[in-house]
């Protein structure tokens, strides 16, 4: 135990003598919380617009107020052709054309129907697909605007319109922050956690001071438990600055407790240290062991649901998904943070993490005996 | 017993089995300074590493202090005190820190054992707060010194100490190794500089992972069988090839600014006369301005005689 007391103190020593751990600690949270959520957005504004109008009537301006007012579209053009729009296209300048015909208005109201145009600039999916979407819908609801202007209300409507009225549970108001920012706080732990474990032990076997230690009577587990405690405590740490940020800059308060928060992430970071451990007995250089983490933080986070969902990943993606640790964090955290999940809800988690913990952890030791 | 015995120690490295240590036997006295003498690649820092239970050997047997390297590493790693040939302490600690850090480590304290490092403390002491990594080459030899002994280990093991120091800070270095002598402390230090090999007790002459010759130096240089001249002319590259030719010469070599040859000793001739002849010899091949004078043989002499009889029994023997 004594022996421990002064592993621990040496390491908490070095790591906060490193201004730059010192100073990743405090503003890697704070950064990736302020920037990504409100950067990142999966909600699509200011898409550039381009009308081409053959008709030049109240009903056409009306329908562009509708879809300007919407605050999803930036009005860039008016066009004369189709071609000339296109031509806009091309030099990326829009996004979305609408071509309205001659006599829109009068053919609207005398036949009661007629058609438009929307051409959709494809190269951004996620855009061209919301996009259109979006100007769908608004003229949508234009339509219906002007039906109950043009047709005098009858004792019944005369078309039988399934309305459909939708309630966001768990994130009534569909905020992008909300679902974000959880996942934001376990990607936080995995990077802090799985870089300075892989990197901390290799720069001891760089610096010669490795052997050093290996010809004190300072035990193998006395010395491995030395330097996972230190970076355990770092991880709890900086999640929960992260969870501070969240209530303060989001508004963002957990649903469920504390204590599951805190266990499951206690759980997660074993794990995780485990895995960095397991790197650094493979690497002689810092350089090898920053790289083979990278490879991995990659995977870690952008095949575990952070900004795609795994269920629609196809079935290998899956697969790869189920032996990523942090998706179970990054689950986890959504579900205590927005759904108020508790204790029982968590425990498949749990087991899954746990598993994870030990067996990196005993890899790790094995390896470690071998290469000394 | 003996502190330090090896048995027959033969180390290979990588797939192609090169050999490193190739069965090594010798024996280090109580209170010894004894020294590991050769070139780089020689197999000195695997005898260390093999002694200090870093690296396992791949056959025989060695003890430090009648513990096996192998079975009792353990109690080897409580009684030794090991300084590797590259600086390794926490570069981001203070000199006081790393200090504290391994005594600690091995259950001791700085007050414990502080007479054992006093003098080379003191020199250091100004700079207790100052990072280890930000010391000089010399200072840092002396920090890494003091951790090496701070919990009184019996055996001391120091490899290459004096490479890259100063001259000044070198023959400090081994002053400090005297001192600690006193104190009856084995201590096994290695040193590519055939100059030291004279402040050790006794020392083994090392090359290509094999033992050459371990004895006192004195002994070793007054076991050199030849006589041995230093020549000096103008035309050095000449000088060599034309000695190389000498009747009767075991050896001419490069030795500073000056050509080592060696003689075989026979009766016959007066030393007078032989140096006549040599000079003659060397007048008659058009080196005119030669000088001669008869020179002690040192350890490097002895090295590199041992040497080339080694290379000689070794292409003999294939």
């Amino acid at each position: 135990m004594r022996t421990l007391k002064f592993l621990l103190q040496k390491e908490f020593r070095q790591i906060l003598r490193n201004k730059t751990i010192r100073m990743m600690i405090f503003f890697m949270p704070v950064a990736q919380l302020l920037i990504i959520p409100l950067a990142a957005d999966y909600e699509i504004k200011n898409i550039n617009l381009v009308v081409i109008d053959h008709d030049h009537s109240p009903y056409t301006q009306k329908l562009l107020e509708d879809i300007t007012a919407s605050g999803y579209f930036k009005l860039t053009g008016y066009c004369s052709s189709f071609r000339e729009a296109l031509e806009q296209v091309k030099k990326d300048e829009a996004d979305v054309l609408l071509e309205i015909p001659e006599g829109f208005e009068k053919n609207l109201i005398r036949d009661n129907s007629n058609k438009l145009f929307i051409a959709v600039n494809a190269i951004n999916g996620v855009k061209a697909g919301l996009g259109s979407a979006y100007i769908s819908s608004i003229i949508r609801k234009f339509n219906e605007k002007i039906l109950t202007e043009l047709i005098q209300p009858d004792r019944f409507n005369r078309e039988q319109v399934i309305e459909i009225t939708a309630s966001n549970w768990f994130n009534p108001e569909m905020s992008y922050h909300v679902f974000m920012v959880p996942g934001i706080l376990a990607i936080l732990v995995t990077m802090v956690g799985g870089f300075l474990s892989a990197l901390n032990i290799v720069k001891e076997k760089e610096a010669g001071t490795m052997e050093q230690i290996n010809v004190t009577p300072i035990k193998k587990h006395h010395f491995i438990i030395g330097k996972l405690i230190p970076f355990w405590v770092l991880g709890n740490l900086i999640f929960t600055i992260g969870l501070v940020i969240a209530r303060l800059v989001y508004g963002i308060v957990p649903a469920g407790s504390l204590l599951v928060l805190f266990t499951c992430t206690s759980v997660y970071l074993l794990a995780l240290l485990g895995f960095g451990l397991l790197i650094s007995t493979f690497c002689e250089t810092q350089q090898q062991a920053m790289l083979i983490m990278f490879f991995f933080m990659m995977i870690f986070i952008l095949m575990g649901g952070l900004y795609t969902p795994i269920d629609s990943m196809p079935e290998w993606a899956k697969v790869i998904s189920w032996l990523n640790p942090a998706s179970y964090l990054i689950e986890v955290v959504r579900m205590v943070v927005l759904k108020g999940s508790d204790f029982r809800d968590v425990v498949p988690h749990l087991i899954k993490l746990s598993f994870f913990t030990i067996a990196l952890n005993s890899w790790a030791i094995l390896n470690y005996r071998k290469t000394n | 017993m003996e502190p330090v015995i090896l048995h027959s120690i033969t180390k290979t490295y990588g797939k192609e089995k090169k050999l490193a240590v190739d069965k090594v036997s010798f024996a280090v006295k109580q209170g010894e300074l004894f020294g590991l003498i050769g070139p780089d690649g020689a197999g000195k820092t695997s005898i260390f590493r093999i002694l200090t239970t870093l690296m396992l050997a791949d056959s025989g047997s060695a003890t430090v202090e009648g513990f096996d390297v192998v079975k009792d590493f353990k109690e080897i790693r409580n009684c030794i005190g090991y300084m590797p040939g590259r600086f390794s302490l926490y570069q981001d600690l203070t000199v006081e820190e790393n200090l504290k850090f391994f005594a600690t480590v091995f259950g001791s304290s700085i007050r414990e054992n502080y007479s054992l490092i006093h003098d080379i403390y003191v020199q250091i002491e100004p700079f207790k707060s100052r990072r280890a990594g930000k010391l000089s080459g010399g200072m840092k030899q002396k920090l890494a010194l003091c951790c090496a002994l701070i919990h009184k280990p019996s055996v001391l093991f120091l490899d290459e100490p004096t490479t890259g120091v100063d001259p000044v800070s070198r023959k400090e270095f081994w002053q400090m190794l005297k001192q600690l002598k006193q104190q009856n402390i084995t201590i096994i230090v290695s040193t590519p500089y055939m100059d030291e090999a004279t402040l050790c007790d006794r020392i083994a002459l090392i090359q290509n992972g094999s033992i050459l010759s371990v004895d006192t130096p004195e002994a070793i240089v007054s076991s050199y069988p030849d006589l041995l001249y230093a020549v000096k002319a103008e035309n050095y590259y000449r000088l060599i090839t034309e000695l190389g030719r000498y009747p009767g010469a075991s050896a001419a070599y490069a030795f500073g600014e000056h050509v080592h040859l060696a003689l075989k000793r026979d009766k016959g001739h007066l030393q007078e006369a032989k140096k006549e002849k040599i000079l003659s010899y060397l007048a008659g091949a058009g080196i005119k301005d030669a000088t001669l004078k008869e020179t002690k043989p040192t350890i490097e002499d002895c090295f590199i005689r041992l040497l080339s009889r080694n290379e000689y029994e070794r292409e003999t023997r294939q």
